[in-house]
């Protein structure tokens, strides 16, 4: 709707506040014998860690590590340790709130969810069905992201639904879909400590995927060379064997300067790639001109350095490559990542313990929200939207006629350009708080003013939420049973540890009551997430991500399944390709052949510097969460800008100075930290943060072609040195 | 717990500080952190350090207590001052040649690690050992660490003429190696100044 209310009169009511100390106090409640133990996973990150929440009086009151969980064997992030202090928290959105002239005001579910079913009818009866969106969210159990699809496609019967994973895995989807034919990591995490070469390229493993660690310093001990590719000397990159000090948005030429010299000296498995994959000639093809002195010249790492890192790839049969969004936020995200398959394939490293090509994913459902229906184009269990086969067999599990599915809609940086340009009218969106994490942030803005209905389903009130006409208080990850599918395509179980507070209510539930009041209740039948499941499993039934051999009794008995999981039999699939049998109808893994791009936001003399984003381990994603956990907030109180002592000498920049960053679109000013460990053509911030502390001001809206991913990973800016905001003082913390 | 030993290994340490955060959430220092965690120097290097008390054979902290407040128990864990005897001189903040002890204002006390007692004593791991992401803190057994990791655990360390053997292990390189920690000293120019992106 309109714009927001001003941010002073929210802030006091919703926050964020900042929550140190369990609910009782340290000394209070908490500190006494939990009623349960109730062994569930993390709410953040796509590793999905197990851990107990320690539960009292329907209240979240602590955690205890679950040691038996062979994943993280008990360890856990500060994240995973504080998640628990989101419960009982003063920001929570305990009513559903209508919007007013000045702020919100709290309203009957009756009246909230009237309003809501009337607004999106007025609107789809005025303009059209398409005229509304639907923004899910990776975070969401896969029941929730489930019904969000079917919810955007019966209920609304609009093409336009996508999710905030579109920000987050697609271009890894979408490369490994193209080449290996199905879009899931083909390697379980214990693979890791087998493998003899690592290369990590565009993961920050230590802080943004951080159990993963302990499995690459386990394949350290066991004398495995670490290769780490990254613009920043990150956690790990400290022990690396070999450091690549990739330019922001330039791995391509890496990868295929790597991929040159492995073809050049005869170092590809010729046996495998005859008997296994097809498209090989125009992979050497394309990577033909790619000698180490022009990669060397585009990507800044010294040609013996990647002549060297090819050959540890190319000379062990037990190489891994793990990539995460460095690779996939580019413009040529999916390239990058077809790329690092490649490298895989040539090698004939995959399909075997300790050899294969692997994505980290970035949110806690990344993998599971993504593969039953949320995407604008895909139906459950991975299926096509465009696939007649594949329509018959869902709509004939939701009882509707083929022809009744919506097709393919648009992607969620697409949904945003078009409630900008006025085609689409009214969103409901949950999960997700595009005002901070979508690229240029004031077209963001823009766009959401421009809405005609906006509603919101969320636990805290999110900048994003902020701007809505109806906010319908939803639910807590352990407030709702569901599944999630871990960064391994490991489905785990997501226990309910507590009842939703005051009048909040679970996800399912206000997604069912909202299709009643649209008149689709008798496709909305469930009382319980095990009944969506039990549908998920039938229309998953057949597709790649086959999930109807998977019931909740199972996940508990196996500690998590790996699908496919076609039978009630089946063990599960921990490790795809053994048998060397791609999921391509051939059987074959397909080449691609790699072109060079430049990046949408080229550096130039008026931009110089390479600008990249990314997260600190204290904070997640847009923050919605984190930034209301004190503990996790004093760790990184406010982003920084990193600059190398070459850049800042050149500007007369100090550490802890303040300092303007200028791109194409914004400036934002903020303090710095004179560092070493960043190229010094390259400035780092962290994207937390909102209004004028989002470094998603700055970046551009440039998508990769064919994943629709933003190029959040390479803008070009200018620095220039600032004076303090009035009267603040140097705010230590963060390091510096 | 039987048999397990702690162990310290900055050159695991991610700096996530899980460990920090874990540690306020033990059961007999609810709300306080009894870690000890530094940037080594964040301008100059990513490295980060975090460690717990070395729990040391014969402990400098109970030598200069003049309140007798800190005691070692048969297990060889030092543990908090007493509440009642402790006189909040700081006596043992000045002479721990670790930087361990912390004078807990409010509590008027000094407060340390104490190795998790309430866990420890029962058979579980300390709340830091179980959490740490990268196992820069462990709390296995010697025959485990002996096994799996290529660093030599160390115990015997000398501040001036002072040696002190501790309970706690700190992991030492087989062989030390000089590392250069400057991301321009690996990247690539070529022989002219190469202007980004421009082939």
């Amino acid at each position: 709707m309109a714009k927001a209310p001003a941010p002073e009169e929210l802030a006091a009511q919703f926050g964020p506040h900042l929550n140190y100390t369990p609910a009782g106090g340290w000394q209070g409640e908490s500190s006494r014998v939990p009623e349960t133990l109730v062994k569930t996973h993390c709410c953040f990150c796509g590793q999905q860690c197990g851990i107990q929440l320690k539960v009292r009086d329907n209240r979240v009151v602590g955690f205890e590590p679950w040691e038996d969980f062979p994943f993280n064997r008990g360890m856990l992030c500060p994240k995973g340790v504080k998640r628990y202090l989101q419960g009982n928290h003063p920001d929570r959105l305990l009513d559903p709130l209508l919007r007013t002239d000045s702020g919100f005001r709290k309203a009957t579910w009756d009246e909230a969810l009237d309003f809501t079913a009337r607004r999106l009818r007025e609107l789809q009866t005025r303009y059209g069905r398409d005229s509304v969106a639907v923004y899910g969210g990776a975070s969401l159990t896969t029941e929730k992201a489930y019904l969000m699809g079917k919810f955007a496609r019966i209920a609304l019967g609009t093409r336009h639904i996508d999710y905030n994973g579109r920000l987050c895995m697609v271009s890894a989807g979408v490369a490994y879909k193209s080449v290996l034919g199905v879009d899931r990591a083909p390697n379980p995490w214990a693979d890791i400590v087998c493998a003899e070469v690592l290369l990590v390229i565009g993961a920050n493993i230590g802080e943004c995927a951080p159990i993963t660690t302990d499995y690459i310093w386990r394949a350290r001990d066991k004398g495995a060379k670490l290769i780490v590719a990254d613009p920043r000397f990150t956690p790990i990159a400290r022990n690396a064997d070999l450091y690549l000090p990739v330019r922001p948005g330039t791995d391509l030429a890496l990868l295929m300067g790597m991929l040159h010299v492995i073809v050049r000296d005869g170092l590809t498995d010729r046996e495998f790639i005859a008997a296994h994959t097809t498209g090989f000639e125009k992979t050497a093809e394309s990577v033909e001109p790619w000698n180490p002195r022009r990669a060397a010249e585009v990507c800044g790492v010294p040609p013996e350095a990647i002549e060297r890192a090819a050959h540890w790839v190319a000379e062990s049969c037990r190489t891994m490559i793990l990539h995460a969004r460095g690779l996939e936020h580019q413009s040529k995200g999916v390239e990058n990542c077809e790329a690092a398959v490649a490298l895989a394939l040539v090698t004939g490293n995959i399909g075997r313990e300790g050899a294969g090509p692997v994505m980290i994913t970035g949110q806690g459902n990344g993998q599971g929200g993504r593969e039953h229906g949320q995407k604008c184009d895909q139906l459950p269990g991975q299926r096509s939207l465009t696939d007649p086969a594949a329509r018959a067999h869902v709509a004939g599990v939701w009882g509707i006629e083929p022809d009744d599915l919506p097709g393919p809609g648009y992607t969620a940086v697409e949904i945003m350009n078009a409630i900008h340009s006025g085609e689409i009218k009214g969103l409901l969106c949950t999960c997700f708080n595009p005002l901070v994490s979508l690229p240029e942030a004031s077209f963001t803005r823009e766009a959401l003013e421009r809405l005609e209905f906006f509603g919101v389903i969320d636990f805290f009130l999110s900048e994003t939420a902020a701007h809505a006409d109806v906010v319908l208080a939803g639910s807590l990850q352990e407030e709702e049973e569901g599944v999630t599918a871990s960064t391994e395509a490991r489905v785990i179980h997501i226990r309910k540890a507590v009842d939703p507070p005051g009048n909040a209510r679970r996800d399912s539930e206000i997604v069912c009551d909202l299709a009643g009041r649209l008149g689709k209740a008798k496709y909305f039948p469930y009382r319980e997430p095990r009944e969506i499941f039990e549908e998920l499993r039938l229309a998953s039934r057949g597709g790649l991500a086959d999930y109807y051999g998977i019931t909740y009794e199972k996940i508990d008995a196996q500690k998590g399944v790996f699908w496919p999981c076609p039978t009630l039999d089946h063990p599960g699939t921990p490790r795809l390709f053994e048998d060397g049998r791609f999921f391509h109808s051939d059987g074959k893994a397909h080449l691609m052949s790699l072109a060079w791009r430049d990046s949408g936001d080229p550096v130039d003399a008026d931009f110089p510097v390479y600008l990249t984003t990314g997260r600190v381990v204290s904070q997640y994603l847009s923050g919605t969460q984190t930034r209301r956990i004190g503990a996790l907030v004093d760790q990184y109180p406010e982003p920084k800008v990193e600059i190398h002592p070459k850049l800042a000498g050149s500007l007369g920049i100090q550490s802890g100075d303040w300092v303007t960053v200028t791109s194409r679109r914004n400036s934002i000013t903020m303090q710095c930290m004179v560092v070493r460990t960043i190229r010094p053509d390259t400035v780092f911030i962290p994207y937390h943060w909102p209004g004028g502390r989002s470094a998603n001001r700055l970046t551009h809206r440039t998508l990769d072609p064919r994943s629709k991913i933003p190029e959040f990973k390479v803008s070009a800016c200018r620095i220039a040195k600032a004076a303090a905001p009035g009267g603040r003082a140097y705010a230590p913390g963060g390091g510096s | 717990m039987f048999g397990m030993e702690f162990y310290v290994d900055p050159s695991r340490c991610i700096g996530c500080q899980s460990c920090l955060k874990a540690c306020e959430e033990c059961d007999t220092h609810r709300g306080q952190s009894m870690i000890n965690f530094d940037f080594v120097d964040r301008g100059e290097t990513i490295a980060t350090a975090a460690y717990v008390c070395w729990h040391c054979d014969n402990p400098t902290c109970a030598q200069v207590c003049p309140a007798d407040a800190i005691k070692k128990y048969e297990d060889g864990i030092v543990g908090s001052s007493l509440k009642p005897r402790c006189i909040g001189c700081s006596n043992c903040v000045l002479a721990c040649p670790f930087g361990i002890p912390k004078l807990i204002p409010e509590n008027e006390q000094m407060m340390k690690c104490d190795m998790c007692y309430d866990r420890t004593s029962v058979g579980k791991r300390p709340m830091c050992a179980t959490v740490c992401p990268s196992q820069a803190l462990a709390y296995v057994t010697p025959e485990t660490i002996a096994a799996t990791r290529r660093e030599k655990p160390v115990n015997t360390f000398w501040f001036g003429n002072q040696k002190i053997t501790t309970k706690v292990f700190m992991m030492a390189p087989a062989d030390a190696a000089e590392i250069a920690i400057d991301v321009a000293d690996y990247t690539w120019e070529g022989e002219h100044e190469v202007v980004p992106q421009a082939f």
